[in-house]
């Protein structure tokens, strides 16, 4: 589709959908009035004047209270993990369903899936969005699905070849289990038939993806949604392997300075916020999603037009604005996984210093590491500082630590510590 | 040669207690034991009976352990002693990273321990020269 043509139905659909909620949601109504905006826009850089959505818009409307349309049209409700607290719902028309499906299956053709294809879904079904969404994309594709769920892994690998599946649907870290689970049982995933995954629903790296390609044997596609927005088909890559096509006919994306929260140039990281102009159930005026990601700029060479976002790179809640430099936790982790004599776990200690913020990297000695002299550990230190200036685009006092130090969690682990308003040093 | 375990401390209240407890409850007895320090982090050295036992114990304590091996030379308590010592791996053209020294509690000498990049060459040098380099068996031995 050229770029005027879908600008032109991005606008169209942008307006009814405005025009939707405004006429269906208390929480629309209140919000533009609020703001003191209409809902309608003349063009789409209008859309940079509307009010926002958050996640705890939906927590505070739980359970149907940001619905759209009467219950009696919703056919199906599925639900957002609650990962701090409540759980929210999101409700699908039997239109939504059927834009869903056609959007997982789009998904599944950009990595190369056909009807000739043997989905296996190892994504778990349920008020999870990750099982159905897929079931139904393989299912519109004309290919076969095959709806195992996750878990049961032995298993996985069994059905994986006497099915002879070709295309493996499921979280990263559990294909890698499957694979691993595959190796213990004497079977060598790479002889059999199955040659792409569309990995989804957790942020992964791209070392990881080497390490899947290797031990499945298939080609690794990152997938990306939120059930909020819809589900696993927001966007996804092809075979380029090169950023994610986002699936602009059904969602606008926006990339947002999260501190300023105005549009950021492409090729910029920022937030990422989707506007979702198909929807009828829930649908979302500019919801922030709280992911960091950037626009991929040029043209694909696949061919597709609609634009890509690159993998998700971290989130805002952990975003640092050090010196007027954007820091996310996971870039340090990136950099000290490249560094033998560390270990990767690290904490930021943000403390005061006279009127000016302090920031100091503790990073634990590895178990591995050899070292004799104060000179070697100095050496590391400065490495690390090194590597971080180099990659962060800024300087960080670094401290090492004793192995194990860092408090470690089972959950998700705490990066940042800031001791700013507990009294100067 | 004799093993030394390497432990990198952070400069905290109590981690060397808790280093010597963590030896000390293994059975693992020590020679020498010797700390240098930096603003932010120290290491110590130790010289013991058991390296390996020691290095478990202290890695399942949860300290970093490092293990190198350094030269044990037997040094005459005279005036002069050590200078002789260090003449010999200053003509092999060795440089010395560090050194620390124990007396013997027995006897009239003193151990001075080395850590030099080439263990082996200066060894042979010191043996040549004459002087009493001490294995591993000896200085667990001495004084006791
Ligand atoms: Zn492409």
């Amino acid at each position: 589709m050229a770029r005027p043509d879908l600008e032109a139905l991005q606008l169209e659909r942008l307006n009814a959908l405005l025009a939707r909620v405004y006429a269906n949601v208390p929480t629309y109504r209140a919000k533009f009035d609020q703001a003191g905006v209409a809902p309608v826009v003349s063009g789409l850089e209008g859309l940079a004047d509307l009010p926002f959505t958050v996640k705890d818009d939906l927590r505070q409307a739980y359970p149907y209270g940001m619905f759209a349309v009467p219950q009696s049209e919703i056919v199906r409700v599925h639900s957002s993990s609650g990962t701090t607290g409540q759980i929210t719902v999101v409700g699908y028309t039997a239109a939504d369903i059927s834009n869903w499906a056609d959007l997982m299956a789009r998904t599944i053709a950009s990595a190369g899936g056909t009807a000739d294809d043997i989905v296996q879904i190892a994504y778990g079904y349920g008020l999870f969005t990750g099982g159905l969404g897929a079931h139904y994309g393989a299912e519109r594709l004309g290919a076969t699905a095959i709806p195992i769920s996750g878990g049961n892994t032995k298993r996985q690998v069994q059905v994986l070849k006497d099915f002879g599946t070709t295309i493996l649907a499921c979280t990263p870290s559990y294909a890698l289990l499957i694979g691993e689970t595959a190796t213990e049982m004497g079977i060598d995933i790479r002889e059999l038939p199955i040659r792409a995954g569309i990995f989804g629903a957790e942020p992964w790296s791209e070392s990881m993806r080497t390490q899947i390609e290797e031990i499945l044997g298939l080609k690794a596609i990152d997938i990306y949604g939120l059930s909020e927005v819809m589900g696993p088909g927001v966007a996804a890559e092809c075979t380029e392997q090169h950023g994610l096509h986002v699936n602009e006919d059904h969602f606008i994306i926006e990339i947002l300075d999260p501190e300023t929260l105005r549009p950021v140039p492409d090729g910029e990281q920022g937030e990422v916020v989707f506007t979702t102009i198909t929807k009828q159930g829930i649908p979302l005026v500019r919801y922030r999603t709280r992911d960091i990601s950037r626009i991929v700029t040029g043209e694909c060479a696949c061919g597709r037009t609609f634009r890509r976002m690159e993998r998700i790179t971290g989130r805002t809640d952990d975003m640092l604005i050090i010196r007027g430099v954007n820091v996310y936790p996971s870039q340090i982790e990136q950099v000290l996984v490249g560094i033998p004599g560390v270990a990767p776990h690290y904490q930021v200690v943000l403390s005061k210093r006279g009127s000016m913020d302090h920031v100091e990297v503790h990073v634990e000695v590895g178990h591995d590491v050899s070292f004799d002299e104060v000179k070697t550990l100095e050496r590391l230190r400065n490495r690390v500082a090194a590597e971080i200036a180099s990659s962060l685009a800024v300087n960080l006092a670094v401290k090492l630590v004793e192995p194990k130090s860092i408090q470690r969690s089972e959950g998700k682990a705490k990066r940042v510590v800031d001791l700013r308003n507990e009294g100067s040093e | 040669m004799v093993m030394q375990l390497t432990v990198f401390l952070e400069n905290s209240p109590g981690r060397l207690a808790g280093l010597t407890r963590a030896l000390g409850d293994s059975g693992v007895n020590m020679r020498a034991l010797m700390v240098a320090d930096t603003a932010e982090f120290g290491i110590v050295r130790i010289i013991c009976d058991r390296p390996d036992t020691a290095r478990r114990a202290l890695e399942a304590a949860g300290f970093s352990v490092s293990v190198g091996n350094v030269i044990a030379v037997e040094v005459p308590d005279r005036p002069g002693g050590l200078a002789d010592v260090l003449e010999v791996i200053g003509g092999v053209g060795a440089n010395v990273e560090y050194a620390y020294c124990f007396v013997e509690p027995n006897g009239n000498s003193a151990i001075d321990v080395f850590r030099v990049e080439d263990v082996a060459a200066v060894t042979e040098a010191l043996r040549r020269a004459g002087m009493r380099v001490l294995n591993e068996d000896e200085i667990y031995a001495t004084g006791s």
